[in-house]
């Protein structure tokens, strides 16, 4: 035998002792790149003051658009509705009152059932009673899109939002089940039906949908098209949330991450949901 | 052989059945065709559609399905009309601001070719069809319950 037991040891223990040496090299080299980095962020939000002020018109190349929603703003004003009547008249949501029909694309949860991996019976009162602003997550992993047999949901490439063709939404709420957050609704019936009994104006700028089509958030797609901020984020007089790009480090979206604590809502499932709530 | 006569009225009641179409617009007159009416009053500076006319009458669902599957799939939302304008890919927002008279510009070549396009169903039209049109659904729904 050419590779005796002398020459096996030799050769392992050489091999070990590279494996010790090695990683507090890569250690020391981290730590400069760190200290740039941590350098880097107050400087990021060049012609802004602090984290909370966000620039006039939503970045145009953005590659991964984020929300940060401060749930401690929402806290202070509990009856405020102002961010989710200003989406359902945007997009034509019609307001159904049979519970099991609602049409939903942003609203309000109990704090323990959206988050209910971070509830427990001792929780602090004033977050335990409150309420969540819930709305789809755009996830970078997203179950519905898998599911969907017609690809009318669709993730879309250049920035990650979690799009839906209604034209090729054949209504088989596959995507209903797949979403772990709730975050879409069926038309059960012709939703221009509640526009004319209620009297509402439909919006002439967007479609409504049809019956047998499943809908959700879109982030405002459309908007962010003609250099307008989402919606909800335009409207809330309290600048609770906050709209940007997450691939761009000096973004409004990575300084509120960089300073505050952050969850996300049942991170466990790895669906990577790119909703961040500040608690 | 017996059965010739049954054989013979069974044909003449099938080729009658057949032919229906054909000797009830012969009897009743063919319908004659109408052009789209073209309204341009309330769209002053806008004389001219995004393409040659010709092309529009025949091509224009490909043109819009063109546009949907960019708009929609890719986020593409702008493109230039044959003139080198840029314009919207948009039915409601662009098509539509000249040809507001929907009835008479959509609905009459639809009806006489027969199809029906479900753009509508969704797609909002200019104020005052929008409203005549919902008065009609909720009708009709009302008289399918």
């Amino acid at each position: 035998m050419s590779f005796d037991r002398r020459k096996f040891v030799k050769a392992a223990s050489i091999a070990a002792l590279g494996g010790v040496v090695s990683p507090p090299l890569k250690l020391f080299g981290g730590v400069v790149v760190d200290g740039q980095s941590a350098e880097a962020v107050p400087e990021a939000v060049s012609g802004c003051i602090g984290c909370e002020c966000s620039p006039v018109a939503p970045p145009t190349n953005a590659t991964r658009w984020a929300m940060v929603i401060d749930l401690k703003t929402c806290r202070e004003h509990e009856d405020c509705t102002i961010c989710m009547d200003a989406c359902h008249k945007t997009h034509n949501v019609p307001d159904v009152d049979n519970p099991k029909e609602q049409m939903k694309w942003i609203w309000k949860e109990h704090f323990g059932h959206a988050f209910h991996e971070a509830d427990h019976p001792y929780l602090e009162e004033h977050v335990k009673h409150s309420n969540a602003l819930l709305m789809c997550n755009h996830c970078n992993n997203p179950p519905c899109v898998s599911v969907c047999p017609t690809n009318a949901t669709f993730k879309r490439e250049k920035d990650g939002l979690v799009m839906m063709d209604w034209h090729r939404c054949i209504g088989c709420r596959y995507c209903i089940a797949a979403c772990p957050y709730g975050s879409r609704s069926f038309n059960y019936t012709e939703p221009k039906k509640y526009f004319a009994e209620k009297g509402i104006q439909i919006e002439p700028d967007f479609p409504t949908r049809t019956r047998g089509v499943v809908e959700k958030c879109t982030f405002c797609e459309e908007r962010l098209a003609r250099g307008l901020w989402p919606a909800c984020v335009d409207a809330c007089p309290h600048n609770a949330l906050v709209f940007g790009d997450l691939d761009n480090p000096d973004d409004p979206v990575r300084c509120l991450l960089a300073k505050h604590f952050t969850i996300r809502r049942k991170p466990a499932l790895g669906t990577e949901p790119e909703i961040y709530y500040i608690v | 052989m017996n059965d010739k006569g049954k054989i013979v009225l069974g044909l003449i009641v099938f080729l009658v059945i057949m032919t229906f179409p054909m000797w009830y617009n012969f009897i009743n007159g063919v319908v004659p065709f109408e052009d789209a009416v073209v309204q341009t009053a309330n769209t002053p500076g806008k004389d001219k559609c995004v393409r040659a006319a010709d092309y529009m009458r025949t091509q224009h669902m490909d043109l819009l399905n063109e546009w949907r599957q960019e708009v929609v799939r890719n986020g593409d939302r702008y493109t230039e009309d044959a003139y080198g304008n840029k314009i919207e890919k948009s039915l409601s927002n662009t098509c539509m601001d000249c040809h507001s008279n929907k009835e008479e510009f959509c609905d009459r070549c639809h009806n006489y070719m027969a199809v029906a396009p479900y753009c509508w169903d969704c797609h909002v039209l200019p104020a005052e069809v929008q409203q005549a049109d919902m008065a009609l659904k909720v009708d009709a729904t009302e008289g399918n319950e």
